[in-house]
């Protein structure tokens, strides 16, 4: 299937550089797959807006966004993890990050008698994915569980089988609340998964889920939103457990915007307040700060601006949720940076 | 003979010099000649390019851990540690539960519709059969999701369990747990893909042993069993042998449907129960979101690794054809 629609966004591609008359700038960009409902609405509206402005998106994965971009064959790419500092190193030209929305990640669980929300504490989700926790009367799960009968039956895990996003800001945030896991694991779109069973996307490891008595995955938070699947509550940095929705997501980039680098790269999976949902991350764009080529250069930073003030209105409709306004504030000044 | 020479190739051309060329040319037999050598070089080079191409792209993998590869278990990332041994075992081990089940099933069938049921029913199943063949192999992962893994789970896996797993020996390969995902059930799906393979071709293949064979057979009071048995398939041997390869090399190959029913865990287990991972799943799996250089080599390397198994596969059954063939049979 997805080759289908590379072959389709291939022949789109052609159509549209056929049809497109003098004078309209077409702008090729590639990456990742978790935003790209909302980057082709946006690219969609912007060209409504200004018909001038063509932009073309392929969503063939935050790694082929990076190396197309390092390659030059797009303009600009996009990825769910930012970027390395060797891979900026690696780069022939300087490229800018500029997170444009936020998703988050919630788990998902079938566990026999149990149909409400279960709370997970930190301890309890790294132990899960460790191998180290593998019944689900297990204490760590109890405790956070008061008034819940678990049973005594082995806990299945599943995990994403395929490089997603989705697995990066799990296990940042795995890495955070875990030293084991930090140091055995790590953090990426793949990692060597100390247990478990591999799904094939959102879809995949849902039905894995549903499939599977005892199991517990995890997917996008957009993903059971849409599908109505009934997901934890996660604990927090300030050990309150939150059951994700966008403005908790909004929330927890809010609290790491004091703390924002200049470049934007920032995890903000584990952060605290009371309202904050730990397991979320930015999106973003990868722009070279240089563009020699002028009308592409204005191109881009019109839509950047665009997309950073009447573009968050789209976010929501989607189930993304939006960028806090220091995010935003800061992102406006660091466009003028592309020259 | 230079009447002739115009109509075989390769014969003693009729006159020589660039005016002989022309007249060979207009006769057509040299254009075909180009045009088929042309053609059949490109299928050659296209497969050393192939080749070329995996080979140089998985320069650092290949610098890197050298045959190490081919033996460590590790699969990591995130801090770059690469071995190909776990999805070796994986495409191995589901390929021969794939054709464990699918010769047997696909040979019968093809016997009983060459030899035993009418024409007229044989040619309408075969029909059936081949448009099976042509069914995405997408479809038949949904299969394996929706009826083959509950199926596994909640019935086949369980009973496996207790009268096999109970046996000594043999019992190792069907010890529990029992998700209903693993080696075992991505070699059920890839039978029933493979089996519509080896029906149409052993199909076709029987059919074409010469009715005289048969009834000579029948003449010497055979019964219609031994003569299909001891004289048809016999004869038919190499074509079926033919068959149960191309079977094995889309086995070994398929991607789709064996990373939606296998579990996607790198590791090896001697339990065909236990959820498993093939070289073609990996590489679908992480090559979009491979960032490294050396992430992205070692996927690359896996690949060749791949083509070689399918190279020393193929190369072994030439062998066994040249073996079987000098036992009897259809003489050459």
């Amino acid at each position: 299937m997805k080759k289908t629609s590379i072959v389709v966004s291939i022949l789109l591609a052609l159509a549209i550089a056929v049809a497109a008359q003098p004078g309209t700038i077409l702008l090729n960009a590639a990456g990742a797959t978790f935003p790209y409902p909302i980057y082709s609405k946006w690219f969609d509206v912007y060209h409504q807006k200004d018909p001038n402005v063509q932009i073309n998106y392929q969503s063939i994965g935050s790694g082929g966004g990076i190396r197309q971009l390092l390659a030059g064959t797009v303009d600009f790419g996009a990825s769910d993890g930012p970027m390395s500092d060797d891979q900026l190193k690696e780069a022939k030209f300087k490229i800018l990050h500029f997170p444009t929305v936020l998703g988050a990640v919630i788990p998902i669980y079938n566990v026999s008698g149990v149909s409400g929300e279960l709370n997970f504490t930190q301890k309890a989700l790294a132990g899960i994915y460790l191998g180290t926790i593998t019944k689900w009367n297990d204490p760590e799960i109890a405790k956070a569980n008061s008034g819940v009968n678990l049973p005594a039956s082995d806990i299945v895990v599943v995990h994403r089988a395929d490089g997603s996003g989705t697995s990066y800001i799990f296990t940042d945030f795995l890495s955070k609340v875990s030293d084991d896991w930090k140091n055995k694991v790590g953090k990426g779109t793949s990692v060597q998964w100390p247990v478990g069973l591999g799904g094939k996307g959102n879809e995949g490891v849902s039905g894995l889920v549903k499939q599977t008595p005892g199991s517990v995955g995890y997917v996008e938070l957009i993903y059971a939103v849409q599908n109505g699947i009934t997901f934890g509550k996660v604990q927090n940095a300030s050990g309150k457990f939150v059951k994700a929705d966008l403005a908790g997501v909004t929330a927890a980039a809010a609290a790491a915007a004091k703390e924002m680098p200049d470049d934007f790269r920032v995890s903000i999976t584990n952060q605290s307040g009371p309202t904050v949902y730990p397991i979320s991350s930015f999106t973003w764009l990868l722009i070279p700060a240089q563009i020699s080529d002028a009308t592409k250069r204005d191109a881009i930073k019109g839509f950047l601006k665009w997309m950073l003030t009447d573009g968050q209105g789209y976010n929501e409709g989607l189930a993304y949720a939006r960028l806090p306004k220091p995010v935003i504030e800061k992102e406006m000044k660091a466009i003028a940076l592309i020259q | 003979m230079t009447s002739t020479a115009t109509t075989i190739p390769h014969a003693a051309p009729p006159y020589s010099g660039p005016r002989a060329f022309v007249q060979r040319l207009r006769h057509g037999d040299e254009i075909a000649h180009l045009i088929t050598l042309t053609f059949a070089a490109g299928i050659l080079l296209i497969t050393s390019l192939l080749v070329w191409e995996l080979w140089r792209t998985s320069y650092l993998s290949r610098t890197k851990f050298g045959w190490h590869f081919f033996w460590t278990q590790t699969w990591d990332p995130i801090f770059d540690n690469f071995g190909a041994l776990p999805f070796i075992y994986g495409t191995l081990v589901t390929s021969v539960v794939a054709l464990i089940i699918a010769v047997p099933l696909g040979l019968a069938s093809a016997i009983f519709l060459s030899e035993l049921a009418p024409r007229k029913i044989s040619d309408a199943v075969s029909f059936l059969i081949d448009l099976l063949a042509a069914v995405p192999s997408v479809i038949y992962g949904l299969l394996g999701i929706f009826v083959v893994v509950p199926l596994m789970r909640s019935w086949l896996g369980p009973l496996l369990i207790n009268t096999l797993g109970k046996l000594p020996g043999i019992g190792k390969l069907f010890a529990g747990p029992n998700y209903g995902v693993g080696f075992f059930t991505a070699g059920i799906v890839l039978a029933i893909m493979v089996v519509p393979f080896i029906i149409s071709v052993s199909r076709e293949v029987l059919l074409t042993v010469p009715r005289e064979q048969r009834e000579a057979a029948l003449a010497l009071g055979a019964t219609r069993w031994e003569s299909t048995w001891k004289v048809v398939v016999p004869w038919a041997r190499t074509g079926i042998m033919g068959s149960i390869f191309l079977a094995l090399a889309r086995a070994l190959g398929e991607t789709m449907a064996v990373t939606m029913v296998i579990g996607n865990d790198p590791k090896i287990s001697a339990s065909l129960l236990r959820p498993g991972y093939t070289i073609a799943a990996v590489i679908a799996n992480e090559f979009t979101e491979a960032t490294g250089d050396l992430y992205l080599s070692a996927l690359i390397e896996l690949g060749l690794v791949l083509f070689l198994m399918t190279f020393i596969l193929n190369g072994l059954a030439r062998i066994l054809i040249v073996a079987t063939e000098r036992g009897g049979g259809r003489p050459a």
